[in-house]
């Protein structure tokens, strides 16, 4: 599904990303962890096409096709979800009206017929009932005044709308209890399935009790110093990232 | 929230810049060129006028020579001559059409282009797109067409072309004609006063509430024709209308001016709301043509519990000169002012409200969002004043501006005088980018780059946007977009 090869890439002239390599298959979920100004939150931004992040070489392959080329949106429609570690707001959009725009221009581009208010909110009422959110979130504006846990819900309510094929997850633990972890670690189960795969983008181990990956990478100075299992994510934790990226 | 869903969809399906952009090939009267006493003598002969509207016009023409164009507002453009403007124009028909079928069918065909039912069987049958709204049709000079008149004329409503109402109404139009803007307002008013071609009359008798939203859409069509109307709207005790004005101009490399004057008078217990979407042609991106838009409106709650709201959405036109206002003299008198305006490309928009207190427990409220993209200039200029006598007066002020890119310009220049020991007055001002991170996020999730900078600047606009009637929103927000095109990237 996703093929990784020898990427590399910049922001402001400073190369982040070293040389990575790395595929996914469909169904799969792969874990990268890594130390802070690894490269991780960079590698999530450069496949999903974020200005400012210029890539230097290498190439990538989605579904077949240079992804590289395409536009971020143009990515989205192709069906990647970037979970944001910090959720941007929107004031006096509401949440509703931004699922659904973003629902119907994913639709549109794939050519399905769009869906009217009626049939949109009986869609995003199954699925908040699903996800066990409170419906009041679709009229506030987009993450505005949202708790860091409504933010990440917020995102995995998006998700579980767009039904993506590659789900990129930013750091979703971050700045979340333990109960909002489970939350948004059910979002992402429930989505699991053996054509949808997930790259799951993480600092903590934790995280990897709740969304068990099949393959975990260790990301340092901007290349994947080493690969194995769950098990790795373990090893990770008790003797830290210093060891494992010298070993 | 149902209002702005439909968005993106809309702004997708509207594929030209500036749809309005066409001329029309209709056969026009005109006045000789150049403006003069015998100009003003010509358009009042024109309209059959009374010997008392003639004087008006010439005491407002003296009055104008012996004035300066202003110059305090922060817009830019070469000076206006005057004597090159056509102050008369109007579509050639051999007598004046009874009805609706009379009507040129190239006019009609106009109105149609512009998505304005002015067939009334359309409406009544039902049409898509046709709103339960009454009519009024002002192309170039003259009001062509005025829908539904029979069946407001049975609640008591006169709602018709300003020229007729100096015929049929004399009293009415004698006795509010200038009361509220003067001749000697300002420059504009003052040309407006002498030359001015026609535009719409209403009047909402004691306690009706009138049953349907009475809209005029006005249309410049003629090369090199100033457009002068003038609208008189005067609710009396306990009455209440809503009124919608649209404009719409074809695309020219020459500037055309437009100086309209609105008055209104809002007596005890009644109620004004008044709603625009001005979307006059703006210019191309080089700054080539548009229309020089210098309007004056304000509205006098004469009347204790009135009440007035302007709503405003100025995407269009070269240079946007006006303030809408309201002179609170009625004790517990309201006003209100939301505003959207947007200025691209080389636009100017210098636009804001007065609020003028003069009775007690009076109260308003001043919403402005501004929207800068391009090398555009937009301003807010606000006057809120307290008289004497204004005991408990409160007004709240809220400015607030988008900067998309960074080669606009926003500025905010509120005047607050204040002679009441016990109003209050409030000011928030806030300036913000679109961000970059927002039109990621948007974009991340499939909207394209423009989609996801109109959906940004509706949700900043949302509070006014939901001031507007239904029909008017939708357009408004479709307009949102369209103005914005090529903004981005």
């Amino acid at each position: 599904m996703l093929e990784i090869k020898d990427l590399r890439a910049e922001i402001g002239g400073k190369e982040i990303l070293k040389g990575i390599n790395l595929t996914i298959n469909p169904g799969e979920i792969h874990a990268v962890m890594g130390p802070n100004g690894a490269g991780k939150s960079t590698l999530s931004y450069v496949l999903s096409g974020r200005e400012g992040y210029e890539v230097t070489g290498g190439s990538v392959t989605y579904m077949g096709e240079d992804l590289l080329a395409l536009s971020p949106d143009e990515r989205a429609c192709h069906g990647i979800f970037l979970a944001f570690q910090y959720p941007v707001e929107i004031p006096g959009v509401p949440s509703a009206t931004f699922l659904k725009t973003a629902l119907n221009a994913q639709r549109k581009f794939r050519g399905e017929e769009e869906l009217d208010a009626m049939e949109f909110l009986k869609l995003v009422r199954e699925k908040t009932a699903e996800l066990g959110i409170k419906d009041d979130m679709l009229k506030r504006a987009v993450n505005v005044g949202f708790s860091g846990g409504e933010k990440k819900r917020n995102e995995v309510l998006q998700m579980a709308l767009l039904e993506p094929k590659l789900m990129l997850l930013d750091e979703t633990d971050s700045g979340l209890d333990i109960d909002a972890l489970k939350v948004a670690a059910d979002g992402v189960n429930r989505l699991r399935s053996p054509e949808r795969s997930a790259l799951v983008i993480t600092h903590y181990q934790r995280l990897l009790d709740y969304i068990v990956p099949d393959f975990v990478h260790v990301l340092a100075d901007g290349k994947i110093v080493k690969s194995g299992d769950k098990s790795l994510a373990l090893e990770l934790e008790e003797k830290g990232y210093a060891a494992i990226s010298a070993a | 929230m149902a209002v702005s869903q439909e968005t993106v969809e809309q702004v997708a399906s509207v594929s030209e810049k500036y749809k309005y952009g066409f001329v029309s090939d209709i056969e026009a009267e005109t006045a000789p060129i150049g403006l003069s006493e015998d100009i003003v003598r010509f358009i009042s002969a024109k309209k059959e006028e009374p010997e008392w509207l003639l004087e008006w016009r010439l005491k407002a023409y003296r009055y104008w020579l012996s004035m300066e164009e202003p110059t305090w507002a922060k817009v830019d453009y070469p000076k206006i001559d005057y004597q090159d403007i056509y102050y008369y124009s109007a579509p050639k028909t051999k007598d004046k059409p009874k009805s609706l079928d009379e009507v040129d069918p190239e006019l009609l065909a106009v109105y149609e282009k512009l998505g304005i039912p002015l067939k009334e069987q359309e409406v009544l049958a039902g049409v898509e797109g046709a709103a339960n709204v009454a009519v009024d049709a002002v192309f170039d000079s003259v009001s062509v067409a005025t829908t539904f008149r029979e069946r407001l004329e049975k609640e008591g409503v006169i709602f018709c072309p300003i020229s007729e109402a100096v015929k049929n109404h004399p009293e009415l139009v004698k006795k509010y004609l200038g009361s509220v803007v003067p001749y000697t307002d300002n420059f504009f008013a003052a040309l407006n006063s002498a030359v001015f071609t026609d535009g719409s009359f209403c009047y909402i008798p004691k306690g009706v509430r009138c049953p349907m939203e009475l809209s005029t859409y006005f249309r410049i069509n003629a090369a090199q024709t100033g457009q002068f109307e003038r609208t008189l709207i005067i609710a009396d005790d306990a009455s209440y209308v809503s009124y919608l004005e649209g404009c719409t101009a074809p695309m020219r490399d020459e500037n055309q001016l437009h100086a309209a004057v609105v008055e209104l008078v809002i007596l005890d217990d009644a109620e004004i709301k008044y709603s625009t979407v001005q979307n006059w042609y703006p210019g191309d991106e080089n700054g080539v043509g548009g229309i020089y838009n210098f309007v004056t409106k304000r509205a006098a709650c004469r009347g204790k519990n009135a009440k007035v709201s302007w709503t405003q959405v100025e995407t269009g036109s070269a240079i946007t000169w006006k303030y809408p206002s309201c002179i609170l003299q009625g004790d517990n008198s309201i006003g209100e002012f939301y505003s959207i305006a947007i200025t691209n490309n080389l636009q100017q928009a210098d636009t804001g409200t007065k609020m003028i207190h003069l009775g007690k427990n009076t109260s308003s409220t001043i919403i402005s969002k501004g929207i800068s993209a391009g090398r555009a200039q937009s301003t807010y200029r606000g006057l809120v004043r307290m008289g004497r006598k204004a005991d408990h007066a409160r007004n709240h002020t809220v400015c607030d501006s988008l900067l998309i890119g960074d080669k606009c310009g926003a500025h905010t220049v509120p005047y607050i005088e204040n002679q009441s020991r016990t109003a209050k007055i409030e000011h928030e001002a806030t300036t913000s980018k679109v961000s970059e991170e927002q039109l990621f996020y948007c974009q991340q999730r499939g909207l394209s780059e423009e989609e996801s900078m109109a959906l940004i600047v509706n949700g900043f606009c949302k509070e006014v946007l939901q001031k507007l009637p239904m029909e008017f929103a939708v357009e408004a927000q479709k307009l949102v977009g369209i103005s914005l095109e090529g903004s981005v990237g």
